[in-house]
């Protein structure tokens, strides 16, 4: 092997405070060796966040797995790279590029690199993983598979993660399967072996225990919502492969086979139906939540597209319907498989006619979980559609959270839905009579009594007994109680999140995965002694807070992550919010927004106001 | 709309059947369809099929697309609940229905733009699920609600009042329903409603998905002496392949069926179907039998009607996914949420 040039610049030693980033072909096995790297830092109590940021395709295109190890807990992307584990020759100069002056490289050497791939103020650490593996293995598949083992063994070495975390966690993962543990924490060994001998180990970036961890778990949102959805009391689930929704109803599929067999029987109290296209899987839940069943489907922004005209009908014949968006990149096919929040408005007011849609808005997968057992109870109660709207980011991505809980005295909300003997003592039912005041009319489910209590459910204008009507003044006045509910609403939803507002002049709002940046945003300004009052939306429509947050600051951050600012816009129209007070900052191409950029352009504005007396850059 | 009420005026006389019930309680509201449409003759035949078999109104539910076939489920039941959807997706609702509470009785009504253009893929989909249900397509050849275009199940040549040709060949759905996998497919004419009563008590009770396509003509768009759908052409070309008798399984079977004279098949509740001995000698348990016969009498330019085919050992949806007895609609938080020291278990596979 040819001697590298040592760097010309030193590393600065960081410890529990770095990003390393894996570049690898799809298709090549790393997921699973990358995954067990980060999770082994979470083991080691310290804060650490992966992003998948892979293709839309099955086998040979680049993927990259992002790993931030931050001890002050920010969980949000930080751009550069301190280490990259540099497995992929199509993308390799690029990757090489993105690391850091002082930065490292690990690759393999079993092929020599090129001279255009070598720069001089980073350090290489060649491991001829390929040559390792065809030594000591001698099946193909086990040759290409356990290079992404060797290379988390010598990270290990590397960057002084506790050994044995690593081989429990093959332990673990391989119970029953015996046969695979041994080459696995052979693969471990060796890459750890030939780290410790061929480099001083440990480098400059380095791991120590920490407590940050006590009680967290590590999760995906749409494991979460799934989770979610069997504590809710969903019995149904309809829906159209769509990434990167899919694994919400694989994790429904898979928690219904543990926890939802009849004792006894062995029967189902659960039925998946893999539609033919989302319009049926919207169809159907709406069939069955009519029908008094709780039904769900998950989909991504062109399934919500297909499934507006449905959306509409719900909304108008008053029948609950709950929905999972993970939002991807758009418009049309878009990034697949990249992140955005770009469904916001049309979701909002999904269909034609004048509709409009409660949303409910997890940045944590403890919410996801939450949100998604609260959305049926929603959707019941308000007799409308109820839409949560992650995104790839969240859904697909492992994050550290709280652990998820579940009160045990808590009854499902069915809403008002008159019974056999309620039906029995009142003289005369109409279903959209608002006996109450506040919107929401009186359902029934069908068979419930020989002689009361039926309706017919359309989509065409209706009386207050559901009889067809074409009286404009009594389609009006169906409209106008509808837009009541949506008052009503409000107090279901949960209330934004403002945490100590100290009567800055600046405020920042802002909904989702964008919260994963927030805490390092204002820790960094509070430094340059800059501070600004936060607002988190959690639902639309929105609580009176936001309209009084927007009013008492003189400027207002909206941060987001789509091209045309689509949470300002639901603000000015929905609060009737000031425009000119309301500055943005946008992010989309197509990964989580960082801290940095949020940061920069806080300060610009801010800088630009200071010249021209006035914050809006 | 209909603008006049309808009487509530009732016989002191009426018949009542075994759980009590008139006639007149299975009726809805006024048709508000032209008159003489042959949907009117479906909604009477539906309710003196639910009449007659006592069935309870209320453990029925109605559930339909757009357009004038979709209309109907107003004029027939009016104690059960109904659900008028939208274009072409009754199915994926009365899928959801169906899986929300297995013990009801499910009435689908479709028309032919609903089923056989903008719903095609959706009724493809329901009779693969074997939803259990019946499933009426009221079919006409015709778009009426619009004014007069062609459907996809006019006939190739069929020609509608303003004297558009159908230049493309049509879609049949009785043979489309029997290749998907229904288990029941009958195909029957309004005007003819001794022979659709039986069918659709047969089809209420056959536990599956249970399909009658009926031809029911539009008589202000599609009744002309060229269209396929017309009374003239389906009165004329219409043959019979078996005439069916329906024996509720409460009722003493009273009439003796000689095995020489026809044939009689048990549903699973007990019900039983006569098939009367027609010169034809037709087996409806085959299904490239039903196929073969259904294409032959097309090439002669006349119309399969009757039962056309029957396969009682197929399962529905609910046994094909082994769920539980109890309808979903009645699962409540102790049936469904495995609670809190469960999900304690949960958290610690995420540590």
């Amino acid at each position: 092997m040819r001697n590298l040039p040592q760097s010309k610049i030193d590393t600065l030693p960081k410890t529990n405070d770095f990003v390393v980033k894996f570049a690898n072909v799809n298709g090549s096995g790393s997921a699973s060796a990358n995954n067990m790297f980060a999770k082994a830092i979470f083991r080691m109590g310290i804060p650490v966040s992966p992003h998948n940021i892979f293709p839309s395709n099955i086998q040979g295109l680049p993927t990259w797995y992002e790993v931030r190890i931050s001890e002050d807990n920010y969980l949000g992307r930080r751009e550069g790279v301190d280490l990259m584990v540099a497995m992929n020759e199509q993308t390799i100069k690029a990757d090489i590029d993105a690391v850091l002056p002082g930065g490292f490289v690990l690759y393999d050497s079993s092929k020599q690199l090129s001279n255009n791939l070598i720069r001089n103020d980073l350090h290489y650490l060649p491991i001829p993983l390929k040559d390792i593996c065809l030594k000591e293995f001698d099946k193909p598949a086990q040759r290409q598979l356990f290079k992404n083992i060797v290379y988390v063994g010598a990270l290990s070495a590397l960057l002084d993660i506790d050994f044995k975390i690593l081989t429990d966690m093959v332990s673990d993962q391989f119970q029953g399967k015996e046969k695979l543990i041994s080459p696995n924490i052979h693969s471990l060994e060796l890459g750890y072996q030939y780290a410790s001998e061929t480099f001083k180990c440990p480098l400059p970036l380095k791991l120590k225990k920490s407590n940050k961890n006590k009680d967290k778990i590590l999760m995906d949102g749409n494991t979460a919502i799934g989770l979610g959805c069997v504590y809710g009391g969903a019995t149904i689930a309809s829906w159209y492969p769509l990434t990167p929704s899919t694994s919400v109803v694989d994790a429904f599929a898979k928690y219904c086979k543990r926890l939802r067999i009849e004792a006894g029987s062995g029967k189902n109290k659960f039925s998946i139906v893999q539609a033919e296209d989302e319009l049926a899987a919207i169809g159907m839940v709406i069939g069955a939540s009519w029908n008094g069943a709780r039904a769900f489907t998950a989909t991504s922004g062109p399934g919500v597209s297909l499934m507006q005209e449905f959306l509409g009908l719900a909304y108008f014949s008053e029948v609950p319907a709950v929905l999972f968006n993970i939002q991807r990149t758009g418009p049309s096919t878009g990034m697949p498989t990249r992140t955005q929040q770009g469904d916001l408005l049309s979701c909002a007011y999904a269909s034609h006619g004048d509709t409009k849609h409660i949303l409910l808005l997890p940045s944590t997968p403890k919410e996801c979980f939450e949100f998604a057992a609260d959305s049926f109870d929603i959707a019941e109660r308000l007799q409308t559609p109820v839409i949560i709207l992650s995104d790839l980011e969240l859904g697909m991505n492992e994050q550290i959270c709280d652990p998820l809980e579940w009160d045990d005295k808590r009854c499902y909300d069915r809403g008002k839905v008159l019974n056999e003997e309620e039906l029995e003592k009142i003289e005369s039912y109409g279903r959209y009579q608002d006996l109450d005041g506040d919107g929401i009319p009186y359902r029934t489910y069908p068979g419930t009594h020989a002689s009361k209590g039926s309706y017919f459910t359309r989509g065409s204008s209706h009386d207050a007994n559901a009889g067809y009507t074409e009286d404009g003044d009594i389609y009006a006045e169906v409209m106008d109680r509808i837009a009541l509910k949506f008052k009503t609403a409000v107090k279901y939803l949960p209330e934004p999140e403002a945490p100590d507002i100290k009567k800055n002049s600046l405020g920042a709002i802002f909904f989702g995965t964008t919260t994963s940046a927030i805490q390092e945003v204002l820790d960094s300004l509070a430094k340059k002694g800059i501070s600004l009052d936060t607002m988190r939306l959690k639902a639309f429509p929105f609580h009176d807070s936001v309209s009084e947050f927007i009013d008492n600051h003189d400027f207002i951050y909206v941060i987001e992550q789509n091209r045309d600012a689509q949470l300002k816009s639901l603000l000015k129209i929905e609060c009737n919010a000031n425009e000119e007070k309301m500055i943005s900052i946008l992010s989309y191409n197509g990964v989580l927004i960082a801290a940095k950029q949020i940061e920069t352009e806080i300060l610009a504005s801010l800088d630009q106001a200071e010249k021209t007396g006035d914050a809006r850059a | 709309m209909s603008y006049i009420k309808k009487p509530k005026f009732q016989h002191p006389d009426l018949q009542v059947n075994d759980i009590g019930l008139t006639r007149r309680d299975y009726e809805g509201t006024l048709t508000t369809l032209c008159g003489g449409c042959g949907h009117d003759s479906i909604s009477a035949a539906i309710i003196q099929a639910a009449a007659d078999m006592s069935l309870a109104p209320h453990k029925v539910a109605k559930i339909s697309g757009i357009g004038c076939s979709s209309k109907i489920p107003s004029y027939f039941l009016s104690k059960s609940h109904g659900f008028n959807s939208v274009h072409g997706r009754m199915p994926s609702v009365a899928t959801g229905a169906n899986i929300a509470n297995k013990d009801l009785h499910y009435v689908g009504v479709s028309g032919d733009g609903d089923s056989a253009s903008i719903g095609l893929g959706q009724f493809c989909h329901i009779v693969r699920r074997r939803i259990n249900m019946l499933y009426i397509v009221a079919n006409n050849g015709t778009y009426g609600l619009t004014k007069g275009q062609l459907s996809a199940t006019a006939d190739l040549g069929s020609k509608t009042k303003s004297g558009e040709e159908s230049l493309y060949d049509n879609i049949d759905m009785a043979t489309l329903a029997i290749e998907l996998g229904a288990t029941f497919v009958a195909r029957s004419f309004s005007g003819d409603k001794q022979q659709l009563i039986p069918l659709i008590q047969a089809g209420l009770t056959h536990k599956g998905f249970a399909f009658i396509d009926v031809v029911s003509p539009c008589v202000t768009f599609n009744n002309t002496e060229q269209s396929s759908h017309g009374y003239k052409n389906t009165w004329e070309t219409y043959v019979s392949l078996s005439k069916v008798d329906f024996v509720p399984m409460k009722e003493e079977i009273t009439t003796s069926y000689d095995p020489g004279h026809g044939k009689t098949i048990t549903l699973h509740d007990g019900s039983v179907i006569h098939l009367h001995k027609t010169g034809l000698n037709y087996d409806p348990s085959d299904k490239n039998n039903a196929l073969k016969h259904i294409n032959q009498h097309k090439d002669n330019g006349e119309i399969a009607t009757g039962l056309l085919y029957i396969n009682q050992s197929a399962s529905d949806l609910h046994e094909i996914q082994a769920t539980v007895d109890k309808p979903f609609n009645l699962l409540n938080n102790h049936d469904l949420c495995p609670g809190n020291e469960v999900l304690a278990g949960i958290n610690q596979q995420f540590r």
